[in-house]
């Protein structure tokens, strides 16, 4: 019941609207100049032969791709460093390194924006939001807020394996960076895929940064990811019908990709599981 | 359980069947033809400053109405949220709706048509306002409040040191900023902004353009016309000689630039004090105005940006209580005092010059006569016809324009993307167009 009330009824009102337009009669100025009526798949296939939206993918492929490795990897390369027995001061990186998870996003752009503006920025000689540097600009914010998380869902899991493991490895002779690469690594993969998917999820929905840095700079264009163009669809040019339809869309490649992702590596990574 | 699933899918066909009938457009109730009995209670939504406190001198002396001021963020996502609560079916009763907007309100049946009891207000306005709120039919579908005549605001002290003088015409504009750039690097006379729409809207209006009009029962659109592509390639021509700086309006940067001497002028609007004030408070007593510079020499025109009007949105169940709020707060003698003194707004209604008295403290040293000056450049501005998809053109606007800019494209294709973009979209839409 839940499920259907909060779930599959704005999915099925979705669906309808993608299948409707309005038609406007004359000058579409007085009473009832304005219908909706049905449109079938036309905003459907609309949507999916738009090049603008094709070009938002692109774009956000490359933030992806940028924003995935680099976040991934920090997270894991900090999960394992405040795992390792030589950690010093490990509750307070632990912290310090999560803390910007906890600053809404919206913020942390706004904070970056001002970082990046060519007058106000400490770091001269660099036009953060120029068209080649802005994708970086936006991806180093998301790394900047997300790096937090995934080290601490990694960390969470390193803790879970048991001591044993690591002794029986030192007994072997294995160094501490053997031991990373060749006992925790492996071990850790089913909780590297969950953060990999939920990343692939959010860059596929990225929104907010672009959003927030559009007003400072000539450079991102109000369709730059998809999302941004739903919105733009719906809220600024006033047609629901598209943004519906567009929003289909993104549903069905956010699917593709994580499902996608989790086919490719699941006989690698929970291989062993099973 | 066969039988929970089928109650489900009856709600879910219930429901669906629910939004088709109210997306159609299900017509708005007639209001009630007397004011109803009883007290009753309107939403407001506004951006003006301090409307609650002009709303409360209103409720003190009408207990039967009581106005209730939701205050929102201006501009182009204040018009796209009232679209969707009147979509939604719980609009304010009353909205500020900028005049570009108001065609869009009109159009999706968002906005009563007032023609029946507010047609006698005609006389309080001047014969161009009254048309942006009539759209040119016998319709009246907001009561103009304030209007933004266009004109140049400008750092006295920084043109004296550069000695430049005030441009006469935009050619004197344009020598003027190459005189300030050489001068010193990076200083600029100004900027042109590709995220403000209504910005390039009213320097279009000043060369004369017609972006919308209405021919018989067709709409014709002519945002690329000889008026606007003129515009357009003239601040392109300073952006590519890299005279005139292209950062957008309202930004951080741009605030910076204002309050430091790095920017020394800003064609703008009447409303101008308010955001120098704000953004700018280093430069107190330092800021004068003149009319905008002109394309021909010993002209006197200038256009609008911005200016919005009270409308009263089509589901409003207090309609005659609605009207009767909007009249005394646009055309009220003490009601314009309060909204030139509380809300800092250039009253649309004629009388309300009469409410203009000092000058706004930001001007008081150095344009004392701020008030007289704007009143005639006022009389010289001249608008036109906005169409039924202003959040279509703007947008494109602003995509069309970042990207000749990034691209170092000559402008005028940004104006034809607009023009595409525009046409394109009432086209789809189904509208008439002529031509």
């Amino acid at each position: 019941m839940l499920f259907l009330l909060f779930f599959a009824l704005p999915i099925g009102y979705t669906v309808y609207l993608s299948l409707r337009r309005t038609k406007v009669s004359g000058l579409g100025l007085g009473k009832g100049s304005r219908q909706e009526v049905w449109a079938g798949a036309d905003n459907l296939t609309a949507a999916v032969a738009d090049g603008e939206l094709w070009a938002g993918w692109l774009r956000v492929v490359g933030y992806g791709a940028l924003v995935l490795v680099v976040m991934l990897g920090l997270a894991l390369l900090f999960a394992l460093l405040l795992d390792s027995a030589h950690a010093r001061l490990a509750r307070f990186s632990r912290i310090a390194i999560f803390l910007p998870y906890a600053v809404p996003g919206v913020v942390a752009s706004l904070l970056w924006g001002f970082l990046y503006l060519p007058s106000l920025t400490p770091i001269g000689g660099v036009d953060f939001l120029g068209a080649t540097a802005v994708t970086y600009s936006m991806a180093n914010v998301a790394v900047w807020g997300g790096t937090g998380f995934n080290m601490l869902v990694l960390y969470t899991n390193l803790k879970a394996i048991p001591r044993s493991y690591y002794e029986a490895a030192r007994i072997d002779g294995a160094s501490e960076l053997a031991i990373a690469l060749r006992v925790k690594i492996p071990l850790l993969v089913p909780a590297i895929v969950l953060t990999t998917v939920f990343s692939l999820i959010a860059t596929v929905q990225v929104f907010t940064e672009p959003t927030t840095l559009r007003p400072f700079s000539n450079t991102i264009s109000s369709t730059w990811s998809p999302l941004m163009k739903v919105y733009r669809d719906a809220f600024v040019t006033g047609d629901l019908y598209s943004a519906a339809a567009t929003s289909l869309v993104i549903a069905a490649v956010s699917l593709v990709v994580s499902f996608g992702f989790l086919r490719v590596v699941r006989g690698r990574a929970f291989g062993e599981v099973r | 359980m066969p039988t929970t699933r089928l109650a489900l899918a009856a709600l879910l066909a219930v429901t669906l069947a629910a939004g088709c009938s109210g997306g159609g457009g299900t017509p708005a109730p007639e209001p009630e033809a007397a004011a109803p009995a009883g007290p009753v209670t309107l939403t407001y939504w506004t951006w003006a400053p301090n409307m609650d406190k002009i709303a409360q001198v209103w409720n003190a002396a009408n207990p039967d109405i009581t106005v209730t001021v939701s205050k929102q963020a201006g501009g182009d996502d204040a018009a796209a949220k009232f679209l969707t609560a009147a979509k939604a079916g719980n609009a304010p009763d009353l909205v500020q709706a900028e005049y570009q907007h108001l065609p869009s309100f009109v159009a999706a049946d968002a906005v009563a048509d007032l023609a029946a009891d507010a047609a006698a207000l005609k006389g309080e306005y001047a014969e161009g306002l009254w048309g942006l709120v009539t759209l040119g039919t016998d319709g009246v579908y907001a009561i103009p409040q304030d209007s933004g005549p266009m004109m140049l605001y400008y750092r006295k002290d920084l043109f004296e040191k550069y000695g430049v003088e005030v441009p006469k015409t935009w050619a004197d504009y344009a020598e003027a900023a190459r005189t300030v750039h050489e001068a010193d690097p990076k200083v600029y006379l100004g900027s042109f902004s590709s995220k403000d729409p209504g910005w390039f809207a009213g320097l279009a209006q000043q060369a004369g353009a017609q972006w919308w009009s209405i021919s018989g029962d067709a709409w014709k659109v002519g945002i690329d016309d000889a008026a606007t592509t003129k515009v357009a390639e003239f601040w392109g021509g300073l952006v590519a000689e890299g005279v005139i700086d292209d950062q957008p309006y309202f930004t951080p940067e741009w605030n910076k630039a204002l309050n430091d001497g790095t920017q020394l002028s800003w064609p703008s609007a009447v409303w101008g004090p308010g955001v120098l004030e704000s953004n700018a408070p280093d430069g107190k007593g330092k800021w004068a105005v003149a009319p905008l510079p002109q394309w021909t020499a010993g002209e006197n025109v200038s256009g609008f940006w911005g200016g919005s009007s009270t409308a009263i949105s089509a589901g409003s169940k207090n309609r005659a209580a609605a009207l009767k709020f909007a009249t005394w707060l646009n055309t009220d003698q003490a009601a314009l005092d309060l909204l030139v003194k509380e809300a800092f707004i250039y009253p649309a209604a004629a009388k309300g010059q009469t409410s203009l008295g000092d000058p706004p403290a930001y001007f008081a040293e150095s344009q004392p006569d701020f008030w007289q000056q704007a009143a005639t450049i006022g009389t010289t501005a001249r608008g036109f016809t906005f169409g039924p998809n202003v959040g279509v053109t703007y947008n494109a606007y602003k995509d069309g324009f970042d990207k000749a800019l990034k691209d170092k494209a000559p402008f005028a294709t940004a104006v034809k993307t607009m023009q595409d973009a525009t046409v394109a979209d009432m086209r789809k839409s189904g509208f008439t167009l002529a031509g």
